[in-house]
């Protein structure tokens, strides 16, 4: 794979390698975050002095279908030791999905210096790089975040549904299954809560890991990405874009991709997601 | 939900093990279990594994063998392709140390919600799927032989 600089993305500096990393363990104004899927992943071994940041335990409301607020988001960065000036730098498994997920969560409160640690756990593990069991204590900071911004990068039904009705662009990155409605999972598990299979009208399917190598969980180049997006979906760098899945995980990778990689103004992810969509009365659904 | 005095008694104990573990606890018994992961021996399958063993909706790609047994009872094999798909390796290890060898009743009877009582319920929608989708598999092949010998 090139560098993260040969790639022509719009933001490479969002992105560090495995080497930066490596360099930086002991950078005191780094702090890097490992956000899994599988919570037993952290513990069983990763990058000495990372931190873990759970999905479900840290960046969700543990009552409330939402994510934490600020004053949860200001007591979760001192927990973990961060600063406004400490650059958070995220990876994870699943070609960095939970990573980007966490990175949009971190970017509702305006922790912009993040970045997201190319090919993520899968890669560091292939160059046989050190992992540790050592769970890291770091002292804890002072951290006042402004509230949570709801507006720019995050979307909720009402204004998916008018975004649909205006016939605006939209990604839907689940399996191509579960985009025909072919899967919902509700046949077998009732509990998985989802009444309706299909997709909203209007909505493209671009499954989020095809933005990845799969070999090695790093992101494509620009070029290949604008021929997913741009050649075969006809989307526009200045198109009015959400992207959304079944909880809002995996739209947050196709956020991140859009948004930081192929330069994209005006890209949200749709949290509420088809839990909601495929559950709610009225809407409209195409299958 | 699940009736713990239901399950075979190994699956059981491990239930009780779980059920006053907090979120570190958990992790640590469940990544013990993973650390005794054992691929499916060559005698019983070697790779390209076949379709009919892969267990569907596991993003980890796991796999499920029934080996039958002279006593009638089976042994349960299993491989997971994704080298971090820890939670199914401990599964796999779970059930195999659990049901292998017990009555084919007792295994058809497993439910496979028991997921949730030794994961938690922070288990992801994905997660929870591969792995109830894993037990799924194990009990199929026990009610398949229960079936077959109730026909013959």
């Amino acid at each position: 794979m090139t560098s993260i600089a040969e790639r022509g993305y719009a933001n490479p500096g969002v992105l560090v390698d495995t080497d930066w990393v490596a360099a930086h363990l002991k950078d005191a104004n780094v702090r890097v975050v490992e956000s899994n899927e599988d919570q037993l992943l952290y513990p069983s071994g990763h990058i000495p002095g990372a931190v873990q940041v759970d999905w479900a335990a840290d960046l969700n409301d543990q009552v409330r279908r939402d994510y934490l607020d600020k004053a949860g988001f200001d007591r979760l960065m001192s927990k973990i030791g961060v600063t406004k000036d400490t650059s958070v730098v995220f990876y994870g498994d699943k070609n960095n999905w939970w990573a980007t997920y966490a990175y949009w969560i971190f970017q509702l409160f305006g922790h912009t210096n993040a970045r997201v640690m190319d090919g993520g756990r899968l890669k560091w593990e292939k160059e046989g790089r050190e992992l540790t069991r050592d769970v890291p204590s770091y002292p804890a900071t002072s951290y006042s975040a402004p509230e949570r911004d709801d507006k720019t990068i995050r979307a909720f039904k009402d204004q998916v549904l008018a975004h649909q009705a205006a016939k605006k662009a939209m990604v839907d990155v689940r399996s191509p299954q579960e985009y025909s409605g072919e899967r919902t999972h509700m046949a077998e598990y009732p509990q998985e809560g989802v009444l309706r299979g299909g997709h909203i009208p209007g909505a493209k399917s671009v499954p989020w890991a095809r933005a990845a190598n799969p070999e090695d969980g790093t992101f494509k180049s620009a070029d290949e990405l604008r021929a997913i997006y741009e050649t075969e979906q006809g989307l526009k760098p200045t198109d009015d874009v959400i992207a959304y899945c079944r909880i809002g995980e995996r739209s947050s990778h196709t956020w991140f991709v859009l948004t930081n990689l192929l330069g994209y103004k005006n890209v949200r992810n749709y949290d509420g997601s088809w839990t909601e969509w495929g559950n709610s009365v009225g809407v409209p659904v195409e299958k | 939900m699940t009736q713990q005095q239901d399950l075979p008694a190994g699956l059981a104990a491990i239930v009780d093990d779980f059920a006053f573990c907090d979120r570190t606890e958990r992790a640590e018994l469940l990544i013990e279990f993973a650390d005794k992961f054992k691929d499916v021996p060559a005698s019983i399958a070697t790779r390209p594994f076949p379709e009919e063993n892969h267990v569907q909706r596991c993003e980890s790609d796991a796999y499920v063998w029934a080996e039958d047994l002279p006593d009638g009872t089976v042994k349960f094999h299993f491989a997971v392709e994704n080298p971090q798909g820890l939670s199914a390796k401990a599964w796999g290890v779970i059930l195999d140390e659990t049901l292998s060898g017990q009555p084919l009743e007792q295994v058809a009877a497993v439910p496979c919600d028991v997921v949730f009582k030794i994961y938690g319920k922070d288990l992801s929608m994905g997660k929870g799927q591969g792995l109830m989708a894993m037990a799924d598999l194990v009990s199929y092949e026990a009610k398949r032989r229960l079936r077959e010998r109730a026909a013959n």
